[in-house]
Protein backbone atom coordinates (compact mmCIF):
# COMPACT_ATOMS: atom_id res chain seq x y z
CA UNK A 1 0.00 0.00 0.00
CA UNK A 2 2.96 2.20 0.67
CA UNK A 3 3.93 1.45 -2.90
CA UNK A 4 0.64 2.70 -4.26
CA UNK A 5 1.15 6.00 -2.56
CA UNK A 6 4.56 6.40 -4.16
CA UNK A 7 3.19 5.71 -7.61
CA UNK A 8 0.30 8.09 -7.18
CA UNK A 9 2.60 10.75 -5.80
CA UNK A 10 5.11 10.44 -8.61
CA UNK A 11 2.26 10.60 -11.10
CA UNK A 12 1.09 13.84 -9.56
CA UNK A 13 4.54 15.41 -9.62
CA UNK A 14 4.92 14.63 -13.28
CA UNK A 15 1.58 16.12 -14.27
CA UNK A 16 2.47 19.11 -12.15
CA UNK A 17 5.60 19.57 -14.22
CA UNK A 18 3.53 19.74 -17.37
CA UNK A 19 3.89 23.52 -17.69
CA UNK A 20 7.64 23.25 -17.88
CA UNK A 21 7.41 22.61 -21.59
CA UNK A 22 7.53 18.86 -21.97
CA UNK A 23 4.98 18.47 -24.72
CA UNK A 24 4.74 14.75 -24.33
CA UNK A 25 3.80 14.91 -20.69
CA UNK A 26 1.55 17.92 -20.96
CA UNK A 27 -1.31 15.89 -22.44
CA UNK A 28 -0.32 12.77 -20.57
CA UNK A 29 -3.17 10.34 -20.23
CA UNK A 30 -2.76 7.00 -18.57
CA UNK A 31 -1.57 4.58 -21.23
CA UNK A 32 -1.57 1.49 -19.05
CA UNK A 33 -3.34 0.92 -15.78
CA UNK A 34 -2.57 -2.25 -13.88
CA UNK A 35 -4.90 -2.66 -10.96
CA UNK A 36 -4.16 -5.24 -8.29
CA UNK A 37 -3.15 -7.90 -10.78
CA UNK A 38 -2.22 -11.43 -9.71
CA UNK A 39 -1.32 -14.30 -12.01
CA UNK A 40 -1.38 -17.91 -10.87
CA UNK A 41 -0.09 -20.75 -13.01
CA UNK A 42 -1.07 -24.39 -12.71
CA UNK A 43 -4.02 -26.12 -11.12
CA UNK A 44 -5.35 -25.53 -7.64
CA UNK A 45 -3.19 -28.26 -6.09
CA UNK A 46 0.16 -27.11 -7.44
CA UNK A 47 -0.59 -23.49 -8.11
CA UNK A 48 2.36 -21.15 -8.52
CA UNK A 49 1.76 -17.48 -7.99
CA UNK A 50 3.85 -15.74 -10.65
CA UNK A 51 2.90 -12.22 -9.68
CA UNK A 52 0.86 -10.96 -6.81
CA UNK A 53 -0.94 -7.76 -6.02
CA UNK A 54 0.74 -5.61 -8.66
CA UNK A 55 -0.54 -2.14 -9.39
CA UNK A 56 1.17 0.25 -11.74
CA UNK A 57 0.21 3.17 -13.93
CA UNK A 58 2.20 4.08 -17.03
CA UNK A 59 1.52 7.49 -18.54
CA UNK A 60 1.28 8.14 -22.23
CA UNK A 61 4.68 8.76 -23.78
CA UNK A 62 6.57 7.37 -20.82
CA UNK A 63 9.51 4.97 -21.01
CA UNK A 64 9.25 2.51 -18.14
CA UNK A 65 11.52 -0.47 -17.51
CA UNK A 66 10.74 -3.52 -15.43
CA UNK A 67 13.73 -5.16 -13.79
CA UNK A 68 14.23 -7.94 -11.30
CA UNK A 69 15.86 -11.28 -10.69
CA UNK A 70 15.02 -13.99 -13.16
CA UNK A 71 11.77 -15.64 -12.24
CA UNK A 72 10.44 -12.50 -10.55
CA UNK A 73 7.52 -12.28 -12.91
CA UNK A 74 8.56 -9.23 -14.94
CA UNK A 75 7.92 -11.02 -18.21
CA UNK A 76 4.66 -12.38 -16.85
CA UNK A 77 3.55 -8.86 -16.05
CA UNK A 78 4.41 -7.68 -19.56
CA UNK A 79 2.60 -10.61 -21.10
CA UNK A 80 -0.43 -9.83 -19.00
CA UNK A 81 -0.45 -6.33 -20.48
CA UNK A 82 -0.09 -7.87 -23.96
CA UNK A 83 -3.10 -10.13 -23.35
CA UNK A 84 -0.97 -13.24 -23.84
CA UNK A 85 -1.71 -14.21 -20.22
CA UNK A 86 -5.02 -13.42 -18.56
CA UNK A 87 -4.69 -12.15 -14.99
CA UNK A 88 -6.12 -14.47 -12.34
CA UNK A 89 -7.13 -11.45 -10.29
CA UNK A 90 -7.33 -7.73 -10.90
CA UNK A 91 -7.45 -6.02 -14.24
CA UNK A 92 -5.34 -4.33 -16.89
CA UNK A 93 -6.51 -1.38 -18.96
CA UNK A 94 -4.84 0.11 -22.02
CA UNK A 95 -6.08 3.62 -22.69
CA UNK A 96 -9.12 2.69 -20.65
CA UNK A 97 -10.02 -0.34 -22.77
CA UNK A 98 -9.33 -4.02 -22.40
CA UNK A 99 -6.00 -5.48 -23.59
CA UNK A 100 -7.96 -7.68 -26.03
CA UNK A 101 -9.51 -4.62 -27.65
CA UNK A 102 -6.12 -2.90 -27.73
CA UNK A 103 -4.66 -5.96 -29.39
CA UNK A 104 -7.33 -6.03 -32.08
CA UNK A 105 -6.96 -2.31 -32.79
CA UNK A 106 -3.16 -2.56 -32.97
CA UNK A 107 -2.83 -0.09 -30.11
CA UNK A 108 0.25 -1.91 -28.90
CA UNK A 109 3.02 -3.95 -30.50
CA UNK A 110 5.21 -6.52 -28.86
CA UNK A 111 8.91 -7.24 -29.33
CA UNK A 112 10.21 -10.53 -27.96
CA UNK A 113 13.64 -11.62 -26.76
CA UNK A 114 14.06 -13.63 -29.94
CA UNK A 115 13.31 -11.82 -33.17
CA UNK A 116 10.50 -14.33 -33.88
CA UNK A 117 10.65 -13.92 -37.64
CA UNK A 118 9.17 -16.29 -40.18
CA UNK A 119 12.37 -17.89 -41.55
CA UNK A 120 10.70 -18.67 -44.89
CA UNK A 121 9.60 -15.09 -45.53
CA UNK A 122 11.65 -12.18 -46.84
CA UNK A 123 12.42 -9.33 -44.48
CA UNK A 124 9.80 -7.08 -46.09
CA UNK A 125 7.11 -9.77 -45.82
CA UNK A 126 7.96 -10.26 -42.16
CA UNK A 127 7.53 -6.53 -41.57
CA UNK A 128 4.25 -6.56 -43.48
CA UNK A 129 2.75 -9.38 -41.38
CA UNK A 130 0.76 -7.13 -38.98
CA UNK A 131 -1.17 -5.74 -41.99
CA UNK A 132 -2.10 -9.08 -43.34
CA UNK A 133 -3.62 -10.94 -40.42
CA UNK A 134 -6.13 -10.30 -37.67
CA UNK A 135 -8.46 -8.22 -39.82
CA UNK A 136 -6.09 -5.28 -39.92
CA UNK A 137 -6.83 -2.86 -42.72
CA UNK A 138 -3.79 -0.89 -43.80
CA UNK A 139 -5.95 1.66 -45.63
CA UNK A 140 -8.14 2.38 -42.62
CA UNK A 141 -5.33 2.66 -40.10
CA UNK A 142 -2.52 5.16 -40.36
CA UNK A 143 -0.01 2.37 -40.82
CA UNK A 144 3.52 3.00 -41.93
CA UNK A 145 4.93 1.98 -45.28
CA UNK A 146 6.94 -1.19 -44.51
CA UNK A 147 9.89 0.29 -46.39
CA UNK A 148 9.74 3.33 -44.16
CA UNK A 149 9.70 1.08 -41.08
CA UNK A 150 12.84 -0.66 -42.33
CA UNK A 151 14.44 2.73 -42.93
CA UNK A 152 13.67 3.66 -39.34
CA UNK A 153 15.74 0.72 -38.10
CA UNK A 154 18.41 1.39 -40.75
CA UNK A 155 17.80 -1.72 -42.79
CA UNK A 156 17.13 -0.22 -46.20
CA UNK A 157 18.29 -2.51 -48.96
CA UNK A 158 17.57 -5.69 -47.03
CA UNK A 159 13.92 -5.99 -48.09
CA UNK A 160 14.42 -9.18 -50.07
CA UNK A 161 16.87 -10.92 -47.75
CA UNK A 162 15.84 -13.97 -45.78
CA UNK A 163 16.18 -13.71 -41.99
CA UNK A 164 18.89 -16.40 -42.00
CA UNK A 165 21.06 -14.09 -44.11
CA UNK A 166 21.07 -11.45 -41.38
CA UNK A 167 22.99 -11.18 -38.12
CA UNK A 168 21.21 -11.50 -34.78
CA UNK A 169 21.19 -7.73 -34.29
CA UNK A 170 19.78 -7.12 -37.77
CA UNK A 171 17.07 -9.71 -37.18
CA UNK A 172 16.08 -7.94 -34.00
CA UNK A 173 15.90 -4.67 -35.98
CA UNK A 174 13.53 -6.38 -38.39
CA UNK A 175 11.32 -7.42 -35.51
CA UNK A 176 11.34 -3.83 -34.22
CA UNK A 177 10.37 -2.59 -37.69
CA UNK A 178 7.51 -5.10 -37.66
CA UNK A 179 6.40 -3.71 -34.30
CA UNK A 180 6.62 -0.08 -35.48
CA UNK A 181 4.88 -0.55 -38.81
CA UNK A 182 1.41 -0.27 -37.29
CA UNK A 183 2.35 2.98 -35.52
CA UNK A 184 1.43 1.58 -32.11
CA UNK A 185 0.78 3.91 -29.20
CA UNK A 186 2.39 1.41 -26.85
CA UNK A 187 5.46 -0.72 -27.41
CA UNK A 188 5.92 -3.72 -25.12
CA UNK A 189 9.46 -5.12 -25.19
CA UNK A 190 10.41 -8.36 -23.46
CA UNK A 191 14.21 -8.37 -23.03
CA UNK A 192 14.53 -7.42 -26.70
CA UNK A 193 18.32 -7.05 -26.64
CA UNK A 194 19.05 -9.75 -24.09
CA UNK A 195 20.35 -12.22 -26.67
CA UNK A 196 22.66 -9.72 -28.40
CA UNK A 197 26.26 -8.88 -27.66
CA UNK A 198 27.00 -5.70 -25.75
CA UNK A 199 28.17 -3.52 -28.66
CA UNK A 200 25.07 -4.27 -30.70
CA UNK A 201 22.95 -3.75 -27.62
CA UNK A 202 24.47 -0.29 -27.04
CA UNK A 203 23.77 0.75 -30.61
CA UNK A 204 20.22 -0.50 -30.50
CA UNK A 205 19.65 1.23 -27.15
CA UNK A 206 20.55 4.57 -28.70
CA UNK A 207 18.40 3.89 -31.73
CA UNK A 208 15.47 2.87 -29.59
CA UNK A 209 15.68 6.15 -27.69
CA UNK A 210 15.73 8.05 -31.00
CA UNK A 211 12.64 6.19 -32.24
CA UNK A 212 10.89 6.72 -28.91
CA UNK A 213 11.56 10.47 -29.08
CA UNK A 214 10.36 10.74 -32.66
CA UNK A 215 7.21 8.72 -32.19
CA UNK A 216 6.04 9.74 -28.73
CA UNK A 217 5.23 6.13 -28.00
CA UNK A 218 4.78 4.68 -24.55
CA UNK A 219 7.37 1.96 -23.99
CA UNK A 220 7.37 -0.76 -21.35
CA UNK A 221 10.70 -2.50 -21.42
CA UNK A 222 11.64 -5.68 -19.56
CA UNK A 223 15.35 -6.22 -18.99
CA UNK A 224 17.70 -7.80 -16.54
CA UNK A 225 20.42 -5.25 -17.26
CA UNK A 226 20.46 -2.47 -14.71
CA UNK A 227 22.59 -0.26 -16.97
CA UNK A 228 20.21 -0.67 -19.86
CA UNK A 229 17.22 0.08 -17.65
CA UNK A 230 18.77 3.28 -16.29
CA UNK A 231 20.08 4.41 -19.68
CA UNK A 232 16.72 4.06 -21.42
CA UNK A 233 14.07 4.80 -18.87
CA UNK A 234 12.32 7.64 -17.15
CA UNK A 235 11.20 5.27 -14.44
CA UNK A 236 12.49 1.86 -13.45
CA UNK A 237 10.13 -0.54 -11.71
CA UNK A 238 11.96 -3.01 -9.49
CA UNK A 239 10.17 -6.29 -9.01
CA UNK A 240 10.85 -8.40 -5.97
CA UNK A 241 10.98 -12.15 -5.81
CA UNK A 242 8.60 -14.24 -3.66
CA UNK A 243 6.18 -12.71 -3.42
CA UNK A 244 6.48 -11.33 -6.94
CA UNK A 245 5.46 -7.78 -6.42
CA UNK A 246 6.66 -4.33 -7.18
CA UNK A 247 9.49 -3.72 -4.73
CA UNK A 248 10.04 -0.11 -5.58
CA UNK A 249 10.17 2.48 -8.34
CA UNK A 250 13.17 4.63 -9.20
CA UNK A 251 12.76 7.90 -11.08
CA UNK A 252 15.71 8.37 -13.41
CA UNK A 253 16.52 12.08 -13.39
CA UNK A 254 19.04 12.01 -16.20
CA UNK A 255 18.90 14.54 -19.05
CA UNK A 256 16.40 13.88 -21.85
CA UNK A 257 19.15 13.83 -24.46
CA UNK A 258 21.10 10.65 -23.88
CA UNK A 259 23.98 9.30 -25.90
CA UNK A 260 26.45 6.46 -25.56
CA UNK A 261 28.82 8.56 -23.44
CA UNK A 262 26.19 8.48 -20.71
CA UNK A 263 26.64 4.70 -20.43
CA UNK A 264 29.96 5.32 -18.67
CA UNK A 265 28.92 8.44 -16.80
CA UNK A 266 29.02 8.44 -12.97
CA UNK A 267 25.39 9.68 -12.76
CA UNK A 268 24.30 6.51 -14.48
CA UNK A 269 26.43 4.50 -12.07
CA UNK A 270 24.71 6.13 -9.09
CA UNK A 271 21.33 5.09 -10.37
CA UNK A 272 22.55 1.57 -11.05
CA UNK A 273 23.91 1.32 -7.50
CA UNK A 274 20.60 2.56 -6.17
CA UNK A 275 18.75 -0.09 -8.18
CA UNK A 276 21.11 -2.78 -6.94
CA UNK A 277 20.25 -1.76 -3.37
CA UNK A 278 16.56 -1.92 -4.12
CA UNK A 279 16.95 -5.35 -5.71
CA UNK A 280 18.86 -6.61 -2.71
CA UNK A 281 16.23 -5.29 -0.35
CA UNK A 282 13.46 -6.79 -2.47
CA UNK B 1 28.27 -2.34 -44.73
CA UNK B 2 30.06 -5.62 -44.98
CA UNK B 3 26.94 -7.72 -44.63
CA UNK B 4 25.52 -5.96 -47.67
CA UNK B 5 28.12 -7.45 -49.92
CA UNK B 6 27.75 -11.01 -48.68
CA UNK B 7 24.11 -10.90 -49.64
CA UNK B 8 24.84 -9.47 -53.07
CA UNK B 9 27.21 -12.31 -53.83
CA UNK B 10 24.84 -14.92 -52.51
CA UNK B 11 21.76 -13.69 -54.34
CA UNK B 12 22.61 -13.60 -58.09
CA UNK B 13 22.90 -17.41 -58.42
CA UNK B 14 20.19 -18.49 -60.84
CA UNK B 15 17.41 -20.38 -59.10
CA UNK B 16 17.95 -23.62 -61.00
CA UNK B 17 21.44 -24.03 -59.56
CA UNK B 18 20.17 -24.12 -56.03
CA UNK B 19 18.40 -27.45 -56.59
CA UNK B 20 21.38 -29.17 -58.22
CA UNK B 21 23.81 -31.06 -55.99
CA UNK B 22 26.89 -29.25 -54.70
CA UNK B 23 30.51 -30.54 -54.69
CA UNK B 24 30.09 -32.48 -51.39
CA UNK B 25 27.13 -34.32 -52.86
CA UNK B 26 29.07 -35.06 -56.06
CA UNK B 27 31.87 -36.58 -54.01
CA UNK B 28 29.43 -38.72 -52.02
CA UNK B 29 27.87 -39.82 -55.30
CA UNK B 30 31.28 -40.74 -56.72
CA UNK B 31 32.12 -42.82 -53.66
CA UNK B 32 28.78 -44.62 -53.88
CA UNK B 33 29.36 -45.43 -57.55
CA UNK B 34 32.83 -46.74 -56.69
CA UNK B 35 31.43 -48.98 -53.95
CA UNK B 36 28.71 -50.27 -56.22
CA UNK B 37 31.23 -51.07 -58.99
CA UNK B 38 33.42 -52.99 -56.55
CA UNK B 39 30.42 -55.01 -55.34
CA UNK B 40 29.51 -55.87 -58.94
CA UNK B 41 33.08 -56.96 -59.73
CA UNK B 42 33.13 -59.13 -56.60
CA UNK B 43 29.74 -60.63 -57.52
CA UNK B 44 30.93 -61.38 -61.05
CA UNK B 45 34.11 -63.02 -59.71
CA UNK B 46 32.25 -65.25 -57.21
CA UNK B 47 29.70 -66.41 -59.79
CA UNK B 48 32.37 -67.14 -62.46
CA UNK B 49 34.94 -68.73 -60.13
CA UNK B 50 32.46 -71.07 -58.43
CA UNK B 51 30.62 -71.82 -61.66
CA UNK B 52 27.15 -70.88 -60.29
CA UNK B 53 24.58 -71.57 -63.05
CA UNK B 54 22.92 -68.41 -64.33
CA UNK B 55 19.36 -69.73 -63.76
CA UNK B 56 20.16 -69.72 -60.03
CA UNK B 57 22.27 -66.60 -59.60
CA UNK B 58 23.03 -64.66 -62.76
CA UNK B 59 26.30 -62.76 -63.01
CA UNK B 60 26.13 -58.97 -63.51
CA UNK B 61 27.02 -59.54 -67.17
CA UNK B 62 24.01 -61.87 -67.56
CA UNK B 63 21.76 -59.22 -66.00
CA UNK B 64 23.23 -56.58 -68.29
CA UNK B 65 22.53 -58.87 -71.25
CA UNK B 66 18.93 -59.35 -70.11
CA UNK B 67 18.57 -55.60 -69.60
CA UNK B 68 19.58 -54.78 -73.18
CA UNK B 69 17.67 -57.70 -74.68
CA UNK B 70 14.44 -57.14 -72.73
CA UNK B 71 14.55 -53.36 -72.56
CA UNK B 72 11.33 -52.84 -74.57
CA UNK B 73 9.61 -55.41 -72.35
CA UNK B 74 10.87 -53.73 -69.17
CA UNK B 75 9.78 -50.27 -70.32
CA UNK B 76 6.39 -51.62 -71.26
CA UNK B 77 6.06 -53.18 -67.80
CA UNK B 78 7.28 -50.03 -66.07
CA UNK B 79 4.59 -47.76 -67.56
CA UNK B 80 1.55 -49.25 -65.72
CA UNK B 81 3.54 -49.63 -62.48
CA UNK B 82 4.68 -46.02 -62.57
CA UNK B 83 1.12 -44.89 -63.30
CA UNK B 84 -0.30 -46.90 -60.39
CA UNK B 85 2.46 -45.82 -58.02
CA UNK B 86 2.12 -42.15 -59.01
CA UNK B 87 -1.66 -42.07 -58.68
CA UNK B 88 -1.42 -43.97 -55.39
CA UNK B 89 1.20 -41.49 -54.19
CA UNK B 90 -1.09 -38.56 -55.03
CA UNK B 91 -4.18 -40.17 -53.49
CA UNK B 92 -2.50 -41.43 -50.32
CA UNK B 93 -0.65 -38.21 -49.58
CA UNK B 94 -3.58 -35.93 -50.39
CA UNK B 95 -5.88 -37.84 -48.06
CA UNK B 96 -3.16 -38.00 -45.38
CA UNK B 97 -2.63 -34.22 -45.55
CA UNK B 98 -6.36 -33.49 -45.39
CA UNK B 99 -6.77 -35.81 -42.41
CA UNK B 100 -3.74 -34.20 -40.74
CA UNK B 101 -5.27 -30.74 -41.23
CA UNK B 102 -8.55 -31.91 -39.69
CA UNK B 103 -6.61 -33.36 -36.73
CA UNK B 104 -4.83 -30.08 -36.15
CA UNK B 105 -8.05 -28.08 -36.39
CA UNK B 106 -10.09 -30.39 -34.20
CA UNK B 107 -8.72 -32.37 -31.28
CA UNK B 108 -11.86 -34.53 -31.05
CA UNK B 109 -11.46 -35.76 -34.63
CA UNK B 110 -7.88 -36.68 -33.82
CA UNK B 111 -8.85 -38.52 -30.63
CA UNK B 112 -11.47 -40.49 -32.55
CA UNK B 113 -9.68 -41.32 -35.77
CA UNK B 114 -6.00 -41.53 -34.90
CA UNK B 115 -6.55 -45.00 -33.39
CA UNK B 116 -8.38 -45.99 -36.59
CA UNK B 117 -5.39 -44.86 -38.64
CA UNK B 118 -3.05 -46.88 -36.43
CA UNK B 119 -5.34 -49.91 -36.81
CA UNK B 120 -5.20 -49.60 -40.59
CA UNK B 121 -1.44 -49.27 -40.37
CA UNK B 122 -1.05 -52.49 -38.34
CA UNK B 123 -2.84 -54.66 -40.92
CA UNK B 124 -0.15 -56.04 -43.26
CA UNK B 125 -0.58 -54.61 -46.73
CA UNK B 126 -0.37 -58.08 -48.35
CA UNK B 127 -3.34 -59.10 -46.22
CA UNK B 128 -5.48 -56.18 -47.39
CA UNK B 129 -4.56 -56.63 -51.04
CA UNK B 130 -6.87 -59.63 -51.74
CA UNK B 131 -9.77 -57.80 -50.08
CA UNK B 132 -9.19 -54.81 -52.33
CA UNK B 133 -9.03 -57.06 -55.38
CA UNK B 134 -12.46 -58.50 -54.50
CA UNK B 135 -13.91 -55.03 -53.96
CA UNK B 136 -12.26 -53.17 -56.81
CA UNK B 137 -11.69 -55.88 -59.43
CA UNK B 138 -8.75 -56.65 -61.64
CA UNK B 139 -8.06 -53.23 -63.06
CA UNK B 140 -5.69 -50.45 -62.03
CA UNK B 141 -7.85 -49.37 -59.07
CA UNK B 142 -6.80 -51.90 -56.40
CA UNK B 143 -3.13 -51.23 -57.20
CA UNK B 144 -3.61 -47.49 -56.77
CA UNK B 145 -5.41 -47.99 -53.48
CA UNK B 146 -2.71 -50.32 -52.15
CA UNK B 147 -0.01 -47.82 -53.13
CA UNK B 148 -2.09 -45.07 -51.50
CA UNK B 149 -2.56 -47.04 -48.29
CA UNK B 150 1.16 -47.60 -47.98
CA UNK B 151 1.83 -43.85 -48.41
CA UNK B 152 -0.92 -42.75 -46.08
CA UNK B 153 0.46 -43.44 -42.65
CA UNK B 154 3.97 -41.96 -42.74
CA UNK B 155 2.64 -38.75 -44.27
CA UNK B 156 -0.20 -38.51 -41.74
CA UNK B 157 2.10 -38.95 -38.74
CA UNK B 158 4.79 -36.62 -40.04
CA UNK B 159 2.50 -33.84 -41.16
CA UNK B 160 0.54 -33.83 -37.90
CA UNK B 161 3.87 -33.48 -36.13
CA UNK B 162 4.94 -30.79 -38.59
CA UNK B 163 1.77 -28.72 -38.22
CA UNK B 164 2.38 -28.73 -34.47
CA UNK B 165 6.13 -28.06 -34.67
CA UNK B 166 5.61 -24.32 -34.72
CA UNK B 167 7.89 -21.95 -32.83
CA UNK B 168 5.63 -21.18 -29.83
CA UNK B 169 6.75 -17.56 -29.88
CA UNK B 170 5.47 -17.22 -33.44
CA UNK B 171 2.10 -18.41 -32.15
CA UNK B 172 2.26 -15.78 -29.42
CA UNK B 173 3.08 -13.15 -32.01
CA UNK B 174 0.11 -14.25 -34.11
CA UNK B 175 -2.04 -14.08 -30.98
CA UNK B 176 -0.89 -10.53 -30.29
CA UNK B 177 -1.77 -9.74 -33.93
CA UNK B 178 -5.25 -11.24 -33.34
CA UNK B 179 -4.72 -13.70 -36.18
CA UNK B 180 -7.41 -16.31 -36.78
CA UNK B 181 -6.83 -20.06 -36.68
CA UNK B 182 -6.91 -20.19 -40.46
CA UNK B 183 -4.41 -17.33 -40.77
CA UNK B 184 -2.08 -19.12 -38.37
CA UNK B 185 -2.49 -22.25 -40.43
CA UNK B 186 -1.90 -20.65 -43.82
CA UNK B 187 0.93 -18.37 -42.79
CA UNK B 188 2.76 -20.37 -40.11
CA UNK B 189 1.77 -24.00 -39.75
CA UNK B 190 2.04 -24.99 -43.41
CA UNK B 191 5.57 -23.60 -43.70
CA UNK B 192 6.65 -25.12 -40.39
CA UNK B 193 5.27 -28.47 -41.53
CA UNK B 194 6.89 -28.48 -44.99
CA UNK B 195 10.23 -30.02 -43.90
CA UNK B 196 8.31 -32.78 -42.07
CA UNK B 197 5.98 -33.34 -45.01
CA UNK B 198 8.89 -33.63 -47.41
CA UNK B 199 10.65 -36.24 -45.30
CA UNK B 200 7.40 -38.21 -45.33
CA UNK B 201 7.08 -37.80 -49.10
CA UNK B 202 10.59 -39.14 -49.54
CA UNK B 203 9.60 -42.27 -47.65
CA UNK B 204 6.28 -42.70 -49.41
CA UNK B 205 7.62 -42.14 -52.94
CA UNK B 206 9.65 -45.34 -52.65
CA UNK B 207 6.92 -47.16 -50.73
CA UNK B 208 4.26 -46.48 -53.36
CA UNK B 209 6.30 -48.43 -55.95
CA UNK B 210 6.31 -51.36 -53.53
CA UNK B 211 2.53 -50.97 -53.09
CA UNK B 212 1.92 -51.05 -56.85
CA UNK B 213 4.06 -54.19 -57.24
CA UNK B 214 2.26 -55.97 -54.39
CA UNK B 215 -1.02 -55.03 -56.06
CA UNK B 216 0.17 -56.53 -59.33
CA UNK B 217 1.14 -59.77 -57.60
CA UNK B 218 -2.43 -60.31 -56.44
CA UNK B 219 -3.74 -60.15 -59.96
CA UNK B 220 -2.53 -58.38 -63.07
CA UNK B 221 -1.49 -59.11 -66.64
CA UNK B 222 0.95 -56.26 -66.96
CA UNK B 223 3.40 -54.26 -64.89
CA UNK B 224 6.63 -54.85 -63.01
CA UNK B 225 4.95 -57.11 -60.43
CA UNK B 226 3.50 -59.26 -63.19
CA UNK B 227 6.85 -59.46 -65.01
CA UNK B 228 8.59 -60.50 -61.76
CA UNK B 229 6.19 -63.43 -61.32
CA UNK B 230 6.44 -64.39 -64.99
CA UNK B 231 10.25 -64.38 -64.91
CA UNK B 232 10.16 -66.49 -61.78
CA UNK B 233 7.84 -69.06 -63.36
CA UNK B 234 10.06 -69.15 -66.48
CA UNK B 235 13.21 -69.67 -64.37
CA UNK B 236 14.56 -66.64 -66.21
CA UNK B 237 16.80 -65.34 -63.44
CA UNK B 238 18.65 -62.73 -65.54
CA UNK B 239 15.33 -61.13 -66.55
CA UNK B 240 14.09 -61.40 -62.94
CA UNK B 241 17.13 -59.44 -61.79
CA UNK B 242 16.73 -56.93 -64.61
CA UNK B 243 13.10 -56.40 -63.55
CA UNK B 244 14.13 -55.89 -59.93
CA UNK B 245 16.66 -53.34 -61.14
CA UNK B 246 13.93 -51.54 -63.10
CA UNK B 247 11.74 -51.33 -59.99
CA UNK B 248 14.68 -49.93 -58.09
CA UNK B 249 15.38 -47.32 -60.79
CA UNK B 250 11.73 -46.20 -60.66
CA UNK B 251 11.90 -45.76 -56.87
CA UNK B 252 15.25 -43.95 -56.98
CA UNK B 253 14.01 -41.60 -59.71
CA UNK B 254 10.93 -40.81 -57.63
CA UNK B 255 13.12 -40.12 -54.62
CA UNK B 256 15.39 -37.84 -56.64
CA UNK B 257 12.43 -35.87 -58.01
CA UNK B 258 10.95 -35.36 -54.53
CA UNK B 259 14.36 -34.36 -53.15
CA UNK B 260 14.82 -31.75 -55.87
CA UNK B 261 11.31 -30.47 -55.29
CA UNK B 262 12.15 -30.19 -51.60
CA UNK B 263 15.24 -28.10 -52.29
CA UNK B 264 13.25 -25.89 -54.61
CA UNK B 265 10.41 -25.33 -52.13
CA UNK B 266 12.38 -25.09 -48.88
CA UNK B 267 14.92 -22.34 -49.48
CA UNK B 268 15.17 -21.24 -45.88
CA UNK B 269 17.07 -23.04 -43.15
CA UNK B 270 14.38 -24.93 -41.21
CA UNK B 271 16.76 -25.61 -38.32
CA UNK B 272 17.80 -22.00 -37.78
CA UNK B 273 16.59 -20.35 -34.60
CA UNK B 274 15.11 -16.91 -35.30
Amino acid sequence: MNMMATIAASGATRSGDAHSGDVRLSQARNAIEIDNVAVTFGGSSRAVRAIDNVSLTVREGEFVSLIGHSGCGKSTLLRTIADIIAPTEGKVAIFGGTPAAARASRTFSMVFQQSVLMPWAKVIDNVRLPFEVGGANPKAGNFMDPHEALKLVELEGFEDALPSELSGGMRQRVSIARALVTRPKVLLMDEPFGALDELVRDTLNVELLRIWKQSGMTIVFVTHSLHEAVFLSQRVVVMSRRPSRIGGILEIDLPEERDLALKDAPELGHHVARLRDMLGAG
Amino acid sequence: MSVDRSIETAAPLPRIWSILPGPEVMRALGMAVLGLSLTLVLWQLVVTLFGVPSYLVPAPTDVAGALSRDLPLLVEAAVPTITEAFLGFLLGNTVALLVAVSFVYNKVIEEMFYPVAILVKTIPIVAIAPVLKIILGNGIEPKIVIAALICFFPTLVNSVRGFRAVNPQLLELMHVLSASKTEVFLRIRIYSALPYIFSALKISVTMCVLGAIVGEWIGANQGIGYLLLQSMFDFNAPRLFATILTASVIAITGFAIVSMLEKWVIRWDPGAAM
